[in-house]
């Protein structure tokens, strides 16, 4: 897969994934792959279990530097500027690129404290300020009506469903521009996951937004555009309505369809 | 095609598709036997026409609602999909086949008694033939899913129309010639329309055909040869 079939006129490429391999030790997770990421778009990342969707999406805040043994090679342009250069600075980056995981993973602390501990990291706001970017975190994740008389409470007291909108108002308090979704439903119901559905559908007003999923059916209602990769490699990247109509490889086909393996 | 994981889907897949070659099989022979009656005013063969259109339509609900079945049991993706849509879209065309075909049998009632002459059916003859031959072209194109095939059909409708726009002028001059002859010519148009009709459908399912296999839509423009509403015929005074 070397060029896109597909009209891009108009779209902003916010990051831009050039050639990249990645690599666990000797094994080759990636093998060069060149994708764009619009902005204010919602890329979806699909394929079976070990393709190299997760790894992918931990290239991009560089999460795996917190593992020994693992490198990428190439480069992923963020706004022009190469994320994998070892001068960049991981945290400032990981706020600018925050990230969702499998299982909700509220810290230890009061539902207020959740969102206010990464604010802090980057900014001294007064009270009252702090006050109100909470509110506002929390309201933008559909999860302020639900909290906002048990702020103190510990966030682990919170169903699945509120906790991984916590985790999601947690990183959209620190005002990324790039929000990456690593299986974000997997361990919802489908209320919760249709509540997290609508919250990625109003982010798009001001976040780019990558999203890591084994539901094809979600990834196929939530995203614009659809990168589906195998053993690696990145097979098929396409608007997501082809993708799911009429897909151009026949590997992207008999995955979406169920016929693999 | 590989097969699915789950072999049952693939079961439910075939299945409507079989039902699909069976109501083909049944519009086809409603057709031949509605103009088959309609030649010889064969009331007795009619009624059975309009009978057998409710046995039709019961396949098509069936089918329509396994179509349903399987969107919502499933979530068809990509070719699946196209499979699914192209099921409901040509069982709702076989189903309107055999509507037209009623239609056809009911004029035979109508027609019963009244002043008649042979040369009159040669015309509608022919452009049933015709239909019924573009009827079983897409239906044999469907089953080996032959977008070739199904493409000569689309293509091909035309003929049909150029004879309807012909023949239109041919029941108009009779019906000048004599007015005796106003009620079974005007009968015999409606049966005409109704047979360049089925000929429609049968390109809407070569469209379907080529939907279901290539993903995309058929985007040229059809050649159009049905003139017959801006068709006049002089009078001519003697």
């Amino acid at each position: 897969m070397n060029q896109l079939a597909m009209n891009t006129t108009g779209l902003a490429e916010k990051v831009s994934i050039r050639n990249l391999k990645f690599f666990y030790g000797d094994t080759q997770a990636l093998k060069t792959i060149n994708l764009p990421l619009f902005e204010k778009k919602v890329t979806a990342f699909i394929g079976p279990s070990g393709c190299g969707k997760s790894t992918l999406l931990r290239v991009l805040n560089r999460m795996y530097d917190l593992y020994p043994r693992q490198r990428a090679e190439g480069e992923v342009l963020f706004d022009g500027k190469n994320v994998l250069d070892p001068d960049q600075d991981r945290n400032m980056l990981r706020a600018r690129i925050g990230m969702v995981f499998q299982k909700p993973t509220p810290f230890p602390m009061s539902i207020y404290d959740n969102i206010a501990f990464g604010i802090r990291l980057y900014e001294s706001l007064s009270r009252s300020e702090m006050d109100g970017r909470v509110e506002a975190a929390l309201t933008r994740a559909a999860l302020w009506n639900e909290v906002k008389d048990k702020l103190n409470s510990s966030g682990l007291s919170l169903s699945g469903g509120q906790q991984q909108r916590l985790c999601i108002a947690r990183t959209i308090a620190v005002r990324p521009e790039v929000v990456l979704f690593d299986e974000p439903c997997s361990a919802l119901d489908p209320i919760s996951t249709a509540k997290i559905e609508e919250l990625i559908d109003e982010l798009t007003t001001d976040y780019t937004i990558a999203i890591v999923t084994h539901n094809m059916q979600q990834a196929a209602r939530v995203s614009d555009y659809t990168a589906f990769m195998y053993l690696g490699e990145l097979i098929e990247f396409d608007e997501t309505a082809k993708i799911f109509t009429s897909p151009s490889d026949k590997r992207t086909q008999d995955y979406i369809t169920g016929r693999f393996g | 095609m590989s097969e699915h994981i789950v072999s049952r889907y693939d079961d439910e897949l075939n299945d409507v598709a079989r039902r699909i070659a069976e109501m083909g099989g049944m519009a086809e022979r409603l057709v031949d036997v509605a103009v088959g009656a309609l030649m010889r005013v064969d009331t007795e063969t009619a009624k059975q026409v309009i009978a057998d259109d409710k046995k039709l339509d019961a396949l098509q609900r069936e089918c329509e609602e396994r179509a349903v079945m399987i969107i919502a049991r499933r979530q068809p993706m990509a070719l699946d999909l196209r499979e699914v849509i192209g099921v409901q879209r040509i069982s709702s065309d076989l189903e309107r086949i055999g509507d037209l075909a009623k239609n056809i049998a009911k004029r035979v009632m109508a027609l019963d008694g009244q002043f008649q002459s042979k040369r009159f059916n040669t015309g509608v003859e022919h452009m049933a033939q015709l239909s019924l031959a573009q009827l079983k072209d897409v239906l044999d194109a469907y089953a080996t899913r032959d977008v070739d095939q199904a493409y000569q059909v689309w293509k091909r409708d035309e003929e049909i129309d150029a004879m309807y726009t012909s023949l239109f002028r041919e029941l108009l001059t009779y019906m000048m010639e004599d007015p005796r002859n106003i009620t079974f010519c005007t009968h015999l148009l409606f049966c005409a329309k109704n047979i360049e009709r089925i000929g429609d459908h049968a390109t809407n399912i070569a469209e379907t055909i080529y939907y279901v296999v290539n993903g995309r839509v058929l985007e040229e423009d059809r050649p159009k040869q049905d003139e017959s509403s801006t068709t006049a015929v002089a009078y001519e005074q003697n």
